[in-house]
């Protein structure tokens, strides 16, 4: 295929654009588009880099407030955390090639989202990652965790970023489509915040990184696109990637930036070279000219539509004052790394290229980037919600032994334990990780300073299923009040949207709804969204996944040593509840474990008393009152003081006594949300009861930690007496035990 | 007193190893470019942790080729203090400055976490603020970690004192469980016949910082102070 290639209905379908939208391509442009115009178009009217189905509902949400520097629409979201330093953060999916090859698919996901981090000027100082599987029994599934994991691990060990934390859910809705959410967080100076903003007439561009292969070309089509039989066919779209150059590119760049000869850069991610090179230059409205044959590459005879559409990693386009391309290259050379002077900026807002002296493409750069249709996707509501929205849960049975039930909960893997995950991530490096994983936060130190960053990502897939609104709205709660328990003020969200085919309206009502859910939430947190991502067409022959909008938040500690964790520290000390407990089952993990279904409502959310809970909470952590708090999520009550018996300096017993005339399951397993489990010494007692009084927040004690067993009584009744090392053994290793076996 | 730190393409822990022994411990701390030569001026180096060439082939088998890796063998032959921790032992391995491999952890996986080891010898220049049979608490992070060297090799090492740490349980006893990678006889650690070369998986800077309560690792940089002093 050539420029000359004649462009034929086929071919434009080929390239996953509408006849409506080729029409537009020829009365924008008043001709026909050769074969690598098209291509271009093809990739930048992708919904993957035009968010052509997303964007009317994305301009509803809060992104501004005091300490933001940058919010949506760059490279990564910043803000301020005082001292002259600023929080660089955003989560980015890689869905589809990791559904395709998990390995490669995952590694060049977690390459993605550092180098959009890095490309702002910030060092990456933590990685997380929120990840969604099919059924465990699913054929598939054991294969694409460890290729996965595996992935995120190769590429983020060697990078020296260490990944702190994220969460795993397992549902059989991801047996076709599996999830792969990456977030990455760096510091930079303030003041020092690089655009990707190609401005300065006469200034050159430079390409740097690895060289341009044949990989990844048309990623963002397909990604854009659903899955079928021939999803296996698609393997050659997912890019391969080398943690080694990204390494050197990431030191390269971080001292290149010490320079104020630097002007702009911008990641070759989605749509590589052409995406990179049209944004920088409709940001700064200017025009830009490339020489096809200066872009290194890494075999021959690639042509100019290969090498405008290559999505092969670890590049990067520079923008730098002309004159000093010389110092540029040497910086880069000094690292090992191919780097080439690749074109000019011009004035003229056409986006001009030569290949062999030739023009091959000559397009107007406004009308490529924002020419996309806009779609106003009708909506409607999900034909499900009125059969699966009801439950009547007196029809159920109750459990026979709530120990063993209690058991089967501690074992299914959306609840165990992830150590057998994140043992295989670097998670200390750089020497910032004050909690490690395991515990509801990462929290890091801020380097050179005293104070911390804590960190969390979360998203309860069946909640959003049952009700998008209520569900995406619980992500923040949840990652905010996880946040909350480890002593930290939340700052700033990013958030990660995965749906199915917005073509279907009712994915396009679930989209709606979870967007209108964060954006009301947030507001009433008074939190800004600083970056983001969408991805959508998650779906095989017409199946759609639950709506995951993954939520990750990012909250500071002022004073690092006033951190919190969430495991009990000492025997003796009283455990207590903040928040109370409804009789709700539905969207629980609980009802599927044991009812194997998903339905009814989800748990009920009030802000008001979820912020209340939150801010008791952070309060009670900064008096040192607390020595411990957690939050109650999947499992419910029971799980989650479970988890604090383990997770302490070493397994401890409880004695728990309940009185409630709810259903035992409801009130042992259930869901319900703004509750944490906190625990504190005796002579505390008096200030935590009179601070949750004053705050108006429901607070009972509930026993003692100590012993060596996990005890409930509900209204004098033992059900549950179960030795705590059996307990911990059956949390701690499922997840190994499933994750190791030999299928 | 000066010390320096090797920074190859793809090292990854050498600004931890700056921060302990410049910050924390309040050294004359170099980095040293791989592309440098000459180390004459340092009172001991330290090659770090991390993936130098991103771990291509095998770890450590390319770094050994770098330019810096020419002076390092001159300075350890000529009695020069060398520390490799993780991949820095790993090269020094590749080198032929410390004997034996390093293969993949006997399950296949890449392991981070924090484990307990035992001190073989604290008559070295790297042990000496250790007392033998101590047990140290501090972490692994690593994918090819699995030590092995031949019978006539191991029965060397023995011979001469040269295993300096073995991965061990809390109470200080070795066991298979206890032992992380599969590594031969538990090695996490060895010194080279003069003791002024030596090699451990373990990453004391990870331990080493008073931000934590656990700062076992200090023992080992402190060793290297105290026994380069007195060599000086």
């Amino acid at each position: 295929m050539t420029e000359n290639t004649p462009i034929t209905p086929e071919i434009v379908a080929e390239h996953g654009l509408s006849p409506e939208e080729y029409a537009r391509i020829q009365e924008l442009l008043g001709r026909d588009p050769n074969l690598v115009e098209l291509g271009i178009f093809s990739a930048m009217w992708s919904e993957h880099c035009s968010y052509k189905s997303s964007r009317p509902h994305l301009k509803t949400l809060p992104t501004e407030g005091p300490r933001v520097i940058q919010g949506p629409g760059e490279n990564a979201g910043v803000v301020d955390i005082g001292d002259g330093l600023a929080a660089v953060f955003k989560i980015e999916s890689h869905n589809h090639p990791s559904f395709i090859e998990p390995y490669q698919g995952a590694a060049t996901g977690v390459g993605g989202i550092m180098r959009d981090i890095f490309t702002m000027g910030a060092r990456p100082i933590a990685s997380l990652n929120s990840l969604r599987f099919g059924d465990p029994e699913h054929e598939k599934t054991r294969y694409l965790m460890n290729g996965v994991v595996k992935g995120i691990a190769d590429y983020g060990n060697c990078m020296g970023v260490p990944t702190v934390g994220g969460d795993i859910y397992f549902d059989a809705c991801y047996n076709g489509n599996i999830l792969v959410n990456a977030f990455c967080l760096g510091l930079a100076k303030a003041d020092r915040i690089f655009l990707g903003s190609a401005s300065g007439v006469g200034n050159a561009l430079l390409y740097v990184g690895s060289k341009t292969g044949r990989d990844g070309i048309h990623g963002a089509s397909m990604s854009s696109a659903e899955f079928d039989d021939s999803t296996e066919e698609k393997r050659p779209t997912v890019q391969v990637g080398d943690p080694f150059t990204e390494k050197l590119l990431l030191e390269a760049c971080l001292e290149i930036m010490k320079e104020d000869w630097v002007v702009g850069v911008q990641d070759m991610g989605a749509a590589g070279l052409s995406s990179s090179s049209f944004e920088m230059a409709e940001r700064a409205g200017l025009g830009m000219e490339l020489d096809i044959d200066a872009v290194p590459q890494r075999e021959e005879g690639m042509n100019a539509y290969e090498i405008m559409l290559s999505e092969s990693q670890e590049r990067m386009l520079f923008v730098v004052e002309k004159g000093k391309e010389e110092d540029a290259l040497a910086i880069f050379r000094k690292w090992d790394l191919d780097v080439a002077v690749v074109g000019r900026v011009t004035d003229d807002g056409i986006f001009r290229a030569k290949e062999n002296g030739k023009e091959v493409v000559n397009l107007p750069i406004q009308t490529v980037v924002t020419g996309a249709l806009k779609c106003d996707r009708p909506t409607s509501k999900p034909a499900y919600l009125a059969e699966m929205g009801t439950l009547d849960i007196s029809s159920r049975e109750l459990p026979v032994n709530c120990g063993d039930a209690l058991k089967r909960l501690l074992a299914a893997p959306t609840i165990a334990s992830k150590q057998y995950v994140y043992e295989q991530y670097d998670h200390m490096v750089r020497l910032n990780t004050l909690v490690l994983p395991g515990s509801d936060a990462a929290v890091l130190r801020v380097p050179e300073t005293n104070k911390a960053l804590a960190l969390s990502v979360d998203c309860n897939p069946r909640y959003c299923y049952l009700d998008p609104y209520v569900g995406a709205q619980i992500a923040v709660a949840e990652a905010c009040r996880n946040v909350a328990c480890a002593g930290a003020d939340p700052i700033g969200v990013t958030n990660c949207l995965n749906f199915g085919n917005p073509e279907n309206p009712e994915i396009m009502w679930q989209f709606q709804e979870a967007v209108r859910g964060l954006g009301d939430l947030c507001r009433f947190f008074d939190i800004p969204v600083v970056s983001g991502n969408v991805s959508l067409y998650n779906e095989t022959k017409g199946e759609a996944i639950y709506p995951t909008p993954t939520i990750a938040v990012v909250g500071l500690l002022n004073d690092l040593s006033l951190h919190c964790t969430q495991g009990f520290k000492q025997e003796g000390h009283l455990i207590g509840l903040l928040g109370f407990t409804r009789e709700e089952l539905g969207g629980s993990e609980y009802q599927k474990v044991f009812w194997n279904e998903c339905r009814g409502k989800p748990p009920r959310l009030d802000p008001k008393t979820e912020l209340m809970v939150q801010r008791l909470c952070l309060n009670m952590i900064h008096q040192q009152l607390i020595q411990s708090a957690h939050d109650c999520s999947e499992g419910g009550l029971a799980v989650a003081l479970a988890e604090s018996c383990f997770t302490g300096p070493k397994p401890v017993g409880a004695d728990i006594g309940l009185s409630d005339g709810m259903r035992t399951d409801a009130l042992l397993f259930g869901e319900s949300q703004s509750r944490i489990v906190i625990s504190f010494s005796e002579e505390s007692l008096p200030s935590v009861a009179s601070l949750a009084k004053e705050a108006g927040v429901p607070f009972s004690v509930l026993g003692r930690v100590g012993g060596q067993q996990f005890k409930i009584k509900i209204n004098q009744n033992e059900i549950i007496n179960e030795n705590i090392l059996v307990l911990e053994d059956i949390w701690k290793n499922s997840l190994s035990r499933y994750g190791n076996r030999v299928a | 007193m000066k010390c320096g730190i090797v920074v190859f393409p793809g090292s990854n822990c050498d600004h931890d190893c700056y921060h302990i022994l410049k910050h924390v411990l309040k050294l004359d701390t170099h980095w040293i470019w791989h592309k440098d030569e000459g180390l004459d001026a340092f009172d001991f180096i330290v090659l770090p942790g991390g993936f130098s060439y991103g771990d291509y082939l095998r770890p450590g088998a390319i770094a050994r080729f770098s330019p810096i890796m020419k002076s390092v063998i001159d300075y350890a032959n000529q009695g020069g203090r060398v520390l490799g921790i993780c991949n820095g032992f790993q090269i020094l391995v590749e080198s032929g400055l410390l004997p034996g491999v390093l293969m993949d952890n006997a399950g296949q996986k890449f392991i981070c976490k924090n484990l307990t080891l035992r001190v073989e010898n604290s008559d070295t220049p790297f042990t000496s603020q250790c007392t033998t049979g101590q047990v140290l608490s501090i972490p692994i992070n690593h994918g090819q970690g699995r030590y092995f060297a031949d019978d006539d090799t191991l029965k060397r090492l023995k011979d001469n004192d040269q295993v300096l740490f073995r991965y061990c349980d809390a109470e200080g006893n070795t066991s298979d469980a206890a032992n992380p990678n599969g590594s031969l006889d538990h090695i996490a650690g060895i010194a080279n016949e003069s003791k002024n070369v030596m090699g451990m998986m373990p990453h004391p800077e990870r331990c080493a910082d008073p931000l934590w309560r656990n700062v076992d690792g200090q023992l080992i940089f402190k060793s290297l102070i105290e026994s380069s002093l007195a060599h000086t």
